[in-house]
């Protein structure tokens, strides 16, 4: 619903603009001056920092600033490719970023759908709040929860011993094995119901004329679902899925940060562990930020090539 | 006739099973689900020493409010509820205020740089500088170890503004053109004639909002960690949850443990104490939550 009326919304901007003379800015005086406010505001906090780029390309040093630090091209890149730590943190970045895509695509997909078909409106209305709750919760309480469910005496090894699918507990944050599938079921368990909820407008938008018409011809639910649902949400899928395919290299700080240990280290850091830990805790500010402008371009990298896609497909598009 | 009869009855039996798996599959959702936070209740009430046995699931053993008087008394957990109260309603009050305000310069038809103003914000959407230069930009601006770095900021938000954006798109411009009719200015008329139209916009946002604000983390962490006047709940419970984690319910742990109470009954509690507002007031604001996300068509 609201995608379309955004592209309304889009539309209408074609219209005429309105010249630029004396009279109209005087009378939008007010309007002017806060806009120039929100500007400067704009500027400091969000374009001021792309300036911070250029320490990607010197020897920074923080007595000199940028602009008194020697220029050395692209060779804190070349030490940052060299670096084999940095090739496995993207390869980590890149393979939960992924895993977690598609699984909480498919999740919310598959949980709005079945919610719809439940017929109890009561139980419908209780499910869904429910399933809103742990997105509320923070990644520090939730990886609380993990650490809870997992260890050796929790619930989780409990359960295996119970039904003899092991016969000691399992440590689980020990092994890196384990450590990327935790991680995709933590995004699920926390965001499902929550991502859910935009499927389920969609879905309510569907004319009920198809269903019935679909009914009279025999279909079944099975059916009804793959030809009238799945059809009727696809362009709010595809929508977010391109909007989310340049999140992949953002999704991973916070849950790998609190879940991480030194026994998974391997496969646990990401791009942004990898800043935090060579800009901030290192203090070198130049390796940090090269690898900061890393993520940046390939996510914008991602979005454009999926916005061709689309564009190639003649499905919609964000831009 | 037979045919028709022989076809309605197959797909009954179908759906039969299908709504017994979807039964089935809504159970075992819901379980997953509130098992864990239902679990964490229990322990809080559990007696500490007691809870590290084992086995205790849906029922305490053995009562106690021991673990939450330590957590009340504690000075650190104390601090950290005062100041995520505070930044929780002033960085909600500035986001709300300063995002209905751009959201409302956009949305007027005759607005001279409406196009130029809305991309200036839809591009911080896809670039920003990263953490390094954000951080050493604080630090130049005198933010780093102060209470405005949790509401400055991140104050006004691309993402935020949009959703308002798209409501006040919806509100017909006669009533602005009618409005400056009678002499009004853009401030009245944002004040008194819009705003009060998008009061369900507005409690949207401030729920994003507050939600954020109650649980962030990472900026006490960064940028405030030398003053611990400044913590929040949330780094506190990271304190205590790291530490526990690290230690693991050694025996260190247990003769440390004042009487009955362990640091997993502890945590158990303080995780309790921060969450039970947020679960008191969420579903009585669904229905904003939910029109939020369908009036940004984006995830968060």
């Amino acid at each position: 619903m609201s995608l379309l009326m955004k592209k309304k919304v889009k539309e209408k901007t074609n219209e005429v603009p309105i010249q630029i003379t004396w009279k109209e800015i005087k009378r939008q005086k007010v309007l002017l001056f806060w806009s120039f406010l929100i500007v400067i505001y704009g500027v400091i906090f969000y374009y001021l920092p792309l300036t911070g780029w250029v320490m990607a390309f010197q020897n920074y040093k923080p007595k000199d600033g940028i602009f008194h630090s020697e220029f050395i091209g692209l060779a804190k890149f070349q030490q940052l490719f060299h670096d084999d730590t940095f090739i496995r943190v993207i390869r980590n970045t890149l393979a939960m970023g992924l895993i977690n895509l598609v699984a909480s695509f498919v999740m919310a997909i598959v949980f709005a759908i079945l919610l719809n078909e439940l017929r109890n409106r009561h139980g419908k209305k209780i499910i869904q709040t429910i399933s809103y709750l742990p997105h509320f919760l923070s990644w520090i309480i939730v990886t609380g929860i993990l650490h809870e469910a997992l260890s050796g005496s929790g619930i989780i090894n409990e359960l295996l011993v119970k039904f003899n699918f092991i016969e000691t507990p399992v440590n689980f944050f020990a092994h890196p094995q384990y450590f990327w599938p935790i991680v995709a079921f933590a995004n699920i368990w926390k965001e499902t119901g929550w991502n859910a909820i935009i499927y389920l407008a969609a879905i309510t938008a569907i004319d009920p004329c198809l269903y019935e018409a679909a009914a009279i011809d025999g279909a079944g639910r099975w059916a009804r679902i793959k030809y009238v649902t799945l059809p009727g949400i696809k362009p709010t899928i595809i929508i977010l899925l391109l909007m989310n395919v340049g999140n992949v290299l953002n999704a991973g700080f916070e849950i790998q940060y609190l879940l991480g240990n030194g026994l998974v280290k391997s496969v646990s850091e990401t791009i942004d562990i990898y800043v935090l830990k060579w800009g901030i805790s290192q203090g070198d500010y130049a390796i940090g930020t090269a690898a900061g402008i890393f993520k940046s371009l390939v996510s914008i990298i991602l979005i454009v090539i999926a916005n061709k896609i689309a564009k190639h497909n003649d499905e919609e598009r964000l831009f | 006739m037979k045919l028709f009869n022989k076809n309605k009855k197959k797909t009954s039996l179908g759906d039969k099973i299908f709504y017994l798996c979807n039964g089935i599959f809504m159970i075992a959702f819901v379980v997953i689900t509130l098992y864990p936070v239902l679990n964490t209740l229990v322990i809080s009430f559990n007696d500490g020493t007691d809870a590290l046995r084992g086995g205790i699931h849906l029922w305490p053993r053995k009562w106690s409010i021991k673990n939450y008087q330590t957590v009340l008394t504690k000075d650190n957990l104390v601090t950290g509820a005062y100041i995520t109260v505070a930044r929780t309603i002033i960085g909600t009050l500035l986001a709300l205020i300063t995002n209905a305000l751009l959201a409302f310069i956009v949305s007027r038809k005759r607005f001279l740089f409406k196009k130029q103003l809305s991309l200036f914000w839809v591009v911080t959407m896809y670039v920003n500088g990263g953490l390094i230069p954000t951080f050493l930009l604080f630090k130049g601006l005198g933010l780093t170890n102060s209470f405005g770095v949790y509401v400055i900021p991140g104050m006004l938000s691309a993402f935020n503004m949009l959703v308002i954006r798209t409501f006040m798109n919806g509100i017909p411009d006669s009533l602005e053109e009618s409005a400056q009719l009678d002499g009004a200015g853009y401030m009245t008329i944002f004040i008194r004639i819009i705003s009060p139209l998008c009061k369900p916009v507005y409690a949207t946002v401030a729920l994003f909002v507050a939600v954020g604000q109650w649980n962030s983390w990472f900026d006490a962490m960064i940028y405030n960690r030398m003053r611990s006047d400044l913590t929040t709940l949330q780094y506190e419970l990271m304190k205590l949850l790291s530490s526990v984690t690290n230690q693991g319910g050694s025996v260190e742990n247990l003769k440390n443990a004042a009487g009955a109470v362990t640091p997993t009954s502890v945590r158990a509690a303080a995780t309790i104490v921060t969450i039970l507002p947020i679960i008191m007031l969420y579903p009585f604001l669904q229905k904003y939550f939910v029109t939020g996300m369908t009036l940004g068509g984006v995830k968060e």
